[in-house]
């Protein structure tokens, strides 16, 4: 019994450890220690990917860039948190990081029973399959028996299980911590398929030996809306995180870019005004910069610049916009108005 | 003390050893009781402003995964309750064939390493200083990565009769498949064994009055294969086998011994038996060589000098090391999560944990779990100990 005790203590002593770094409000913590704690994907080329000198790049990363932007002016005040999807959600609930960026899936158990909250979507994603061209599967229906390569404690995992119980196929899952050790599995042909959200898959691929061998099953068995994630119970750093991601969306629909930013302040439109802080409080509203929203666009960019360079035409994944696009342009993004 | 004086000075209560020890104490208590308080308080008001449910009741609810290797019937619509027992059972079985597996191998190793062929002497020790120097976490990653891997695809598996096959996939062998009436043999070899236990009571006891020694070793196998296979032949052969076949992606049917297994087991049990040969070579070397001499000098052959003479008095020195390798190689055991075996940090306090968000209680189940195998090892252990320990009469 004595033992019990003492674990019972030990475990309440890391959580209790834990919290006193976040004692106060989060934004009062963040700009005494200078800097934002954001928890990353642990590599995932086009959403946090370290190259050789340990430069994160992605659009995950660069909503935790932005988020720096609003916060200090200066979208390097970032410290990058690697975390694997195991150890995510711990790692927000305990304070080690501010925010979590890291394609994480908004789902309802997340926002109620988990403790957090889920501050917009800024990839609009779905789970797929990918296999080896050599197995002649044309379809996921096909896989009754397959031996399926998955990463642990994700919403995939369960999307998985749900979708072969479904239609009556045998499964055989194995569950790796790291995506990089599925991909090495589906190589060597430990398993017949990797299955993960489709924006992954592609970024797995690219980083197989020879990603011509492979190709991406059409069928999309779930919805997976990716976004940042912050701790209950601090509206004020909730808010700002959310309009950061709102702030970057407006902005591509308004045509303001990092490059036309300063002309732009000198537009005529009230609504454009609005949001650079050449006109009103808008910005002072959340207690930071009047002209937050400028920097953000100018360091950063908006949404449209932000997909392009990571996943999009301009980089090597070169995933269509889709449901990623505005909607205006016949995708999903849509944000309320800065007014 | 103070009797002897005739006008006793009494001292200040605080000057009183006994006194201030007790009061030490009280206050290292309280101190003790205070602070557990504080931090259960601080968890209690932390999770309720984070808004995280707390309690066991998520035990009960449906997992939602399958799980690759499960000893009891399982499916993803179990609860994470049965989650716990299937990874439970996971990490007792790699531990248990690990324990076995690592003794019989560093008993072979540590005796090897004392052996007069310099050749065998040699690479015994070559073994132990290879095995026993490489991180766990490589060795497991050499056999699963490296080693394992090379194994061919399930269409070009390696084969045994057409009934063991071997590919990346693991290792398939037929599965038994039991009849009515395989019962019988079972109760036979139940019968039998008790039979043996009694012989081999009597032979000794005969031995010790008369000196006759009985060929105890040869009767009890030849008893133990023997009555089992004539009942198994009158039943009328009451087992099938199911041999597993290819359809489809892969073998269907039969047993499989995963990759993810095969790799944590070898890498346990080779690392292990590293120490565990050590821990012989101690235990045989505490034993002075004038017993050896002497045991020659009766006319006893080096073989029965090493059973009878050297093992009983040098276990007495190997058990209670050989425990702490027991321990080592359970906990050792949790680094299946490295390579996707589903034992009980992976399956139960990595993904429950991260499915329902229950860290703490997840955390406190898993330590409370290792913390209850552990000490079962170290009660069998110290049981045994007890036994083989000098009887001073």
């Amino acid at each position: 019994m004595n033992g019990l005790k003492t674990l019972a203590t030990t475990a309440v002593l890391l959580l209790a450890a834990a919290s006193a770094a976040h004692a106060g409000v989060t934004l009062d913590a963040i700009k005494k220690n200078g800097f934002i704690k954001c928890g990353v994907s642990d590599g995932l080329p086009g959403f946090s990917y370290a190259d050789e000198k340990g430069n994160y790049s992605g659009i995950d990363v660069d909503v935790c860039r932005a988020i720096a932007a609003a916060v200090f002016g200066d979208a390097t005040k970032v410290k990058f948190t690697p975390l694997t999807a195991k150890e995510r959600l711990t790692a927000l609930q305990s304070g080690e990081i501010d925010v979590l960026s890291r394609n994480t899936t908004w789902t309802s158990s997340r926002d109620s029973a988990q403790g957090m909250n889920f501050t917009g979507i800024t990839y609009y994603d779905g789970q797929g399959f990918l296999v080896n061209k050599k197995l002649g599967v044309k379809s996921a229906k096909e896989l009754d028996g397959a031996t399926v390569c998955v990463q642990a404690g994700t919403t995939t995992e369960l999307n998985l299980s749900d979708y072969f119980r479904a239609n009556k196929m045998k499964l055989t899952p194995i569950s790796y911590d790291k995506s990089d050790e599925s991909a090495k599995s589906l190589e060597a042909g430990r398993c017949d398929v990797l299955t993960s959200d489709q924006s992954q898959l592609y970024a797995q691929r690219i980083k197989l030996a020879k990603p011509d061998d492979y190709i991406v099953l059409p069928e999309v068995i779930s919805k997976e809306p990716l976004g940042p994630v912050v701790r209950h119970g601090d509206d004020d750093w909730f808010d700002i995180v959310k309009w950061t991601l709102f702030v970057m969306v407006n902005a591509e629909e308004m045509g303001i870019n990092s490059k036309n930013v300063e002309e732009m302040k000198k537009s005529t439109n009230p609504d454009v005004k609005r949001m650079l802080g050449v006109e009103g409080d808008r910005g002072k509203d959340f207690g930071l910069a009047n002209d937050w929203m400028a920097v953000v666009i100018k360091q950063v960019g908006n949404y449209g610049e932000i997909f392009d360079r990571n996943v999009g035409a301009g980089s090597p994944l070169k995933i269509e916009r889709g449901l990623n696009a505005l909607w205006n342009q016949g995708g999903l993004q849509y944000t309320p108005p800065v007014r | 003390m103070t009797e002897l004086s005739s006008a006793p000075v009494k001292p200040p209560f605080w000057n009183n050893p006994q006194v201030r020890a007790i009061i030490f104490q009280a206050v290292a208590l309280l101190a003790t009781v205070a602070f557990g308080l504080y931090l259960f308080e601080n968890t209690q008001d932390n999770l309720r402003r984070l808004g995280i449910a707390s309690g066991f009741g998520f035990l009960s609810s449906p997992a939602g995964f399958d799980i690759i290797q499960t000893l009891i019937p399982y499916s993803a619509a179990s609860s994470y309750g049965q989650v716990f027992w299937v990874a439970l059972l996971n990490t007792l079985l790699v531990s248990a064939l690990g324990i076995i597996f690592a003794t019989l191998l560093g008993f072979i190793i540590g005796v090897a390493r004392l052996s007069k062929n310099w050749l065998i002497a040699k690479l015994a020790l070559a073994y132990i200083e290879t095995f026993r120097n490489v991180p766990l976490l490589l060795q497991i990653f050499f056999w699963y990565f490296a080693v394992l891997r090379a194994a061919p695809a399930p269409r070009q598996s390696l084969s045994l009769g057409d009934t063991f096959f071997l590919n990346i996939r693991g290792l398939y062998l037929p599965a038994p498949q039991f009849q009515p009436g395989f019962g019988w043999v079972l109760a036979t070899l139940g019968v039998v064994i008790v039979i043996v236990v009694v012989l081999t009571r009597w032979a000794r006891r005969r031995q010790m009055a008369t000196g006759q020694p009985f060929p105890i070793l040869s009767t009890a196998l030849a008893l133990l294969i023997g009555l089992p296979l004539i009942t198994f032949w009158l039943a009328g052969s009451p087992l099938h086998w199911q041999v597993p076949e290819l359809r489809g992606f892969n073998f269907q049917g039969g047993l499989v011994i995963i990759p993810e297994m095969a790799s944590l087991l070898l890498a346990l049990s080779i690392y292990t038996a590293a120490f565990i040969a050590e821990i012989v070579r101690a235990g045989i070397q505490a034993v002075s060589h004038g017993q050896t001499e002497a045991s020659f000098s009766l006319g006893l052959n080096s073989g029965m000098t090493l059973r009878l003479i050297i093992l009983p008095q040098a276990l007495r020195v190997i058990i209670p090391p050989m425990t702490n390798q027991y321990l080592n190689l359970t906990k050792n055991s949790s680094l299946a999560a490295a390579i996707g075996y589903p034992d009980l940090v992976s399956s139960f306090a990595g993904t429950t944990l991260n499915q329902t968000g229950q860290a703490i209680e997840c955390i406190a189940i898993t330590m409370a779990v290792y913390l209850t195998i552990s000490l079962l090892i170290s009660f069998v252990m110290n049981w045994y100990n007890r036994r083989v320990a000098l009887v001073e009469r």
